[in-house]
C-alpha cells in the first residue's frame, strides 16, 4: 500500500505528468489563492519524487503494465480476447502470453457474448479474467451477458456468487476515422445497469492505476479506454504496483468562474477550453475528471458548483440519455440555491458516428468554449 | 387427421407413433414434391400460384397428412414401420434415432473430412475432359470465364491502388481481397444479378461483378457528397439498393440472420431469387451465426451462405477459431445441406455456388457453402500481418495458390496481354480516385438527414445549435473565431 500511495502522491505532483497532448495541467498550476482541494489519498504520506519511480510510456504501453502486474501478483488473474496473443490490435497485451504462458494469456474463438460469459464463469470460481473487447463498438453482442449475467450474479444469488474480479476491457471514442462502428462511447448503458462499476481513465497515470484497481475491485468493471490516447498520450507513469481508488473524482485544474465535468479524452478537450477561455476572455474554468461513472463522485462535483455557481458536463457520447444528463440532474437537487444558470451539456448529438462529420459531431473544445460564454453571460 | 394431432396423440400414445413419425419425416418431402407438382402443372411457378400454394399450406394445419403413395424416401417409411412394429417409443427431439445396447462416443475425429471440389489445379490445369466439363451442367460459357478473369484482375488492380492510396493518406482506410478474387468473384458470377447480397466487407468483387463502377468504389471511399450514404460511413462499407447489395455493416456476423429474413421475405413473396450471405471463418464464430443457420433450417428459408475461410481472422488462425472440420461440416448439425470447395478455383467457385443456388431455389432450403482459401494482403490498412504470419506463408500461398494465375493459364492469356489490362484499368482507377478527391463533401449541416425517416423535433433543435454555434464562431474576430467546429 504505501508504494501504492507514495506512487499516487508522487505522479500528482504536476511535472511529471508530461503528456504528447497538450495537457494544459502543465501549464496551469494551482493558483496559490484557492483553497487545496481534498487529496485523492488524504492519508499518503508524500514522499519525494525520484525518476526511479517512473517510466516513460503511453497509455496503451500503461494498460500492458496494469495487467502485467495484475498477472505477476495473483495468480487468478487471466488475460484473454480476440487477437490477445499476439499482442492484441491496440498493443496493449503486447508480451504477456510470452511472460506470463498462453495458459493466463490467450486468444479467444471471435465471440464477444462468449468472451464475456466465459468471463463470467470464471469469476464465479473466484478467478479475476481481464477480458477484452477489441472495440467498445463491439460490446454490444455481450450485452445481455453483461447486463443479465455479469451484474446480477451477486444480487440473484444473495451474495454466494459473484463476478468480482472481471473486467472488461474496451477502446472507445472518436479517433478521427472511426465512423460508425470504431467510435461509439457506450458508458450510458452500462451505467444504466447496476451491479456493474464503470471506470474511464483519461491517461496513461489513471489508465495504470485504475485498470489494477478495477482487477482488484470485489465487483465486475467496465473499463473504458480512450483509444485516441493510446499513443499520444505519454507520461511518467509509476513503476510496479500502483493503483487508483475508484469512486473519486480528481480536480485537475482548479477555478473560480464555472465548473467543467467530464472523463476520458474529453478531458484533454475541456482543459484545453479552459485554458483558452481564461487567455481569450479571462474566464477562471475549475476542470473534474470523473474517472468513475458508476459510482460516481458526486460530492467532488456538488462541492465545486456551489463554489462556482454554473457546470458544464461533456461527453462525445449522445446527449439524450447520457451520462451529462444524470450528472445535471443531481446538480440541479444538491447545488440549486447556488446556480447562477443551468447546468450545460456539451456533447454529441443524438445520431450514429457520422465520418466525414466527426469535427462537427464531436464536443469540441471551441463548442466548449461557446456554452461557457453563454453560460458566463446567461 | 392432420399431422398437428397425430403429434399429440404419439406423445401420449407411443405406439401410434409410427404414422406421425411418418408423417413428419415425410412432411416436407411431401410439401415439396406437391409444391413442384403444381409449379410444374403452371409452367414454372407464377408467383401467384405459388402465394397460394403457401397460403393454402400454412392455413391448413387441419389438412390431412397425404397418404402413403405421395410420399417419397421409402427407406425411412419402412424403418419407420419396423419400429412400429417394434412398439418402441421415440422421442420428439430425435425421433428417427434407433437405440442400441453399445455404449459408444460419436467421435468427432471420426466423421469424415469433407472433400474440396475443384476442377483445376495449382497449374491451372483443367481435371475434366472436354467431353466431362461440357456435360456438366453449370459449367461456364468461355465468354463468362473471360469476364470473370477481367473482373479479377480489375478488382486485383483496384484493390493494390485503393490500398497504396491508404497508406499516402488519401483515404482513410481499405481492405483487400488478394488471394481471395475467385471466391469472391466466381460467386458474384454464379448467383443471379438480382439475388439479394449479404457481405461482410471483403466483397467488393460481387458490386465490380454487378456493375459498380471504379467512380463508384472511389467515391465511396472518399467520403464524397454523391455517393448513397454521402460519407457517413468508413471506406469499404458499400451498399447499393438498385444492385440488390445490402449496406456493409463493420459489426461481424451480423448480416447472417439478416440474410436469413431477407431469405423468408423472398420466399414469401414468392419471388425466383435468394439471398446470398458472405462471411468470413471468424465471424462464423459468432452467436449471430449459430442463430442464422438454426433460423434458416427450422424457418425452411432459401438463403445460400457462403463462408470465405482464409485462414485467419486478423491474427487469429482458424486453427484456434475452430476444433470442427472447418465451417461446412456444422451445417449438417442444424440439418443443413453443405458443399466444400476450392476457393481460388474460379470454375469450381462457380459451378458449386451456381448449382448450390439451384438447389436453394427449388428446394426454398439454406446451403451451406465453404470457399478454402487464403488471405493473401494484411487484414486491413490498419494491421501489419508481419507480426503473426512469416512471409514465407504468405508467398508460398501467393507463388502456389493465387487464382488470378490460375484462371490465367487456364485460358492461356499471356502475360503481357494480363499487364496491358492492368495498365488500362490503373489508369482508369487513378482517374476516378482523383475525381473523387475533388467532389464536394456533404454540408455539415446535412449530416442529421437519415437518422429517422424524418428529422424529430429534438434532431432540428440539435442540428440549430449547431447552426448557431458556427455562426457565434464566425462572427467572432480570431484566435478562436476560425471557421472550425
Ligand atoms: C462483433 C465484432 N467483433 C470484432 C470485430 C473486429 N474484427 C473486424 S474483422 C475481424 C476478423 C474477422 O475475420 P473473418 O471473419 O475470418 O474475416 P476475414 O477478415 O478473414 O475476411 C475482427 C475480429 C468486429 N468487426 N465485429
Ligand atoms: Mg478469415
Amino acid at each position: 500500500m504505501t508504494t501504492l500511495h507514495r506512487a499516487w502522491s508522487l505522479c500528482r505532483r504536476a511535472p511529471n505528468l508530461a503528456t504528447g497532448m497538450p495537457l494544459t495541467l502543465l501549464r496551469h498550476p494551482r493558483p496559490p489563492d484557492l483553497p487545496s482541494r481534498r487529496p485523492l489519498h488524504a492519508e499518503a504520506a508524500p514522499m519525494s519524487p525520484s525518476s526511479s519511480d517512473t517510466e516513460r510510456m503511453n497509455l496503451f504501453m500503461a494498460v500492458q503494465s496494469a495487467m502485467a502486474v495484475a498477472l505477476e501478483t495473483d495468480p487468478k488473474v487471466l488475460v484473454f480476447g480476440e487477437d490477445v496473443a499476439f499482442g492484441g490490435v491496440f498493443r496493449c497485451t503486447m508480451g504477456l502470453r510470452e511472460r506470463f504462458g498462453p495458459h493466463r494469456v490467450f486468444n479467444t474463438p471471435l465471440s464477444e457474448q462468449g468472451i464475456a460469459g466465459f468471463a463470467a464463469g470464471l469469476a464465479a470460481m473466484s478467478y479475476r479474467p481481464v477480458a477484452e473487447i477489441q472495440f467498445a463498438d463491439y460490446m454490444y453482442p455481450a450485452f445481455d451477458q453483461v447486463v443479465n449475467e455479469i451484474a446480477k450474479y451477486r444480487y440473484r444469488s444473495g451474495g454466494q456468487f459473484h463476478c468480482g474480479g472481471l473486467v472488461l476491457r474496451a477502446p472507445y471514442g472518436a479517433v478521427g476515422h472511426g465512423g460508425h462502428y470504431h467510435s461509439q462511447s457506450p458508458e450510458a448503458y452500462f451505467v444504466h445497469t447496476a451491479g456493474l462499476k464503470v471506470v474511464i481513465p483519461r491517461d496513461p497515470v489513471t489508465a495504470k492505476g485504475l485498470l489494477l484497481q478495477s482487477i482488484r475491485e470485489d465487483d465486475p468493471v467496465i473499463f473504458l479506454e480512450p483509444k485516441v490516447l493510446y499513443r499520444a498520450a505519454v507520461a511518467q507513469v509509476p513503476r510496479g504496483d500502483f493503483t487508483v481508488p475508484l469512486g473519486e473524482a480528481q480536480v485537475l485544474r482548479p477555478g473560480r468562474d464555472i465548473t467543467l465535468v467530464g472523463y476520458g479524452a474529453q478531458v484533454q478537450v475541456l482543459l484545453e477550453a479552459a485554458q483558452r477561455a481564461h487567455q481569450e476572455d479571462g474566464i477562471d474554468c475549475e476542470v473534474i475528471d470523473l474517472m468513475t461513472l458508476l459510482p460516481w463522485d458526486e460530492r467532488t462535483v456538488v462541492e465545486s458548483v456551489r463554489r462556482t455557481g454554473r457546470c458544464i458536463v461533456s461527453h462525445e457520447a449522445p446527449v439524450t440519455g447520457g451520462f451529462g444528463a444524470e450528472v445535471a440532474a443531481r446538480i440541479q437537487q444538491e447545488c440549486f440555491l447556488s446556480l447562477e444558470c443551468p447546468v450545460r451539456r456539451v456533447c454529441g448529438y443524438d445520431m450514429p458516428f457520422p465520418l466525414v462529420h466527426e469535427k462537427m459531431y464531436v464536443p469540441s473544445a471551441h463548442k466548449v468554449i461557446d456554452e461557457v460564454r453563454l453560460a458566463m453571460n446567461y | 387427421m392432420s399431422w398437428r394431432a397425430r403429434l399429440g396423440r404419439c406423445i401420449y400414445r407411443g405406439w401410434e407413433w409410427g404414422a406421425f413419425g411418418g408423417a413428419v419425416t415425410e412432411r416436407k418431402t411431401w410439401a415439396q414434391s406437391r409444391f413442384s407438382r403444381e409449379r410444374s402443372a403452371r409452367g414454372g411457378g407464377k408467383s401467384v400460384g405459388r402465394q397460394r400454394w403457401w397460403a393454402r399450406r400454412w392455413a391448413s394445419e387441419a389438412s390431412e397428412v397425404p397418404s402413403a403413395a405421395a410420399l417419397a424416401a421409402p427407406a425411412t417409411t419402412s424403418a419407420v414401420q419396423e419400429a412400429a412394429a417394434r412398439r418402441e417409443v421415440h422421442f420428439p427431439g430425435a425421433l428417427l434415432a434407433p437405440y442400441t445396447c453399445r455404449l459408444a462416443f460419436e467421435e468427432a475425429t471420426a466423421v469424415p473430412i469433407i472433400p474440396a471440389y475443384r476442377l483445376l489445379d495449382e497449374q491451372g490445369t483443367l481435371l475434366l475432359s472436354a467431353a466431362e466439363a461440357a456435360a456438366l451442367q453449370h459449367f461456364p460459357a468461355a465468354e463468362t470465364v473471360r469476364r470473370m478473369y477481367s473482373t479479377m484482375v480489375s478488382l486485383n488492380v483496384m484493390d493494390a491502388i485503393l490500398y497504396a492510396a491508404q497508406r499516402q493518406g488519401r483515404i482513410s482506410f481499405y481492405m483487400t481481397t488478394f488471394c481471395e478474387e475467385a471466391a469472391v468473384v466466381g460467386s458474384a458470377a454464379a448467383l443471379h444479378h438480382d439475388d439479394e447480397v449479404f457481405a461482410q466487407y471483403r466483397e467488393q468483387g460481387v458490386l465490380l461483378w454487378r456493375g459498380y463502377t471504379f467512380q463508384d468504389f472511389c467515391d465511396q471511399c472518399c467520403g464524397a457528397r454523391d455517393e448513397p450514404a454521402r460519407g457517413h460511413q468508413m471506406p469499404i462499407h458499400y451498399g447499393r439498393r438498385d444492385m440488390h447489395f445490402h449496406t456493409v455493416s463493420s459489426t461481424l456476423a451480423t448480416q447472417i440472420p439478416h440474410a436469413v429474413g431477407a431469405a423468408y421475405a423472398l420466399k414469401m413473396d414468392a419471388a425466383p431469387r435468394i439471398a446470398a450471405c458472405y462471411f468470413g471463418e471468424g465471424a462464423a464464430s459468432e452467436g449471430d451465426f449459430h442463430a442464422a443457420m438454426n433460423f434458416a433450417a427450422t424457418l425452411e428459408c432459401p438463403v445460400l451462405f457462403l463462408c470465405r475461410n482464409n485462414g485467419y481472422a486478423i491474427s487469429t488462425p482458424a486453427s484456434e477459431q475452430f476444433r470442427g472440420d472447418g465451417i461446412a461440416r456444422r451445417a449438417a448439425g442444424y440439418g443443413m445441406d453443405a458443399l466444400r470447395c476450392d476457393g481460388n478455383d474460379a470454375l469450381a467457385v462457380y459451378v458449386a455456388v451456381r448449382t448450390a443456388r439451384e438447389r436453394v431455389l427449388r428446394t426454398q432450403r439454406p446451403v451451406l457453402l465453404e470457399m478454402l482459401t487464403y488471405r493473401g494482403g494484411h487484414h486491413s490498412t490498419s494491421d501489419d500481418s508481419s507480426r503473426y504470419r512469416s512471409t514465407e506463408e504468405i508467398e508460398f500461398f501467393m507463388q502456389h495458390a493465387d487464382p488470378v494465375a490460375r484462371l490465367r493459364t487456364y485460358l492461356a492469356v499471356d502475360m503481357q496481354a494480363e499487364r496491358q489490362a492492368r495498365e488500362h484499368d490503373r489508369e482508369r482507377v487513378l482517374e476516378a480516385l482523383g475525381r473523387a478527391e475533388a467532389k464536394p463533401r456533404e454540408p455539415p449541416l446535412d449530416m442529421f438527414t437519415d437518422v429517422y425517416a424524418q428529422l424529430p423535433p429534438h434532431l432540428i433543435r440539435q442540428r440549430e445549435s449547431l447552426r448557431a454555434h458556427l455562426e457565434r464562431m464566425a462572427a467572432r474576430p480570431s484566435p478562436s473565431g476560425t471557421a472550425e467546429p
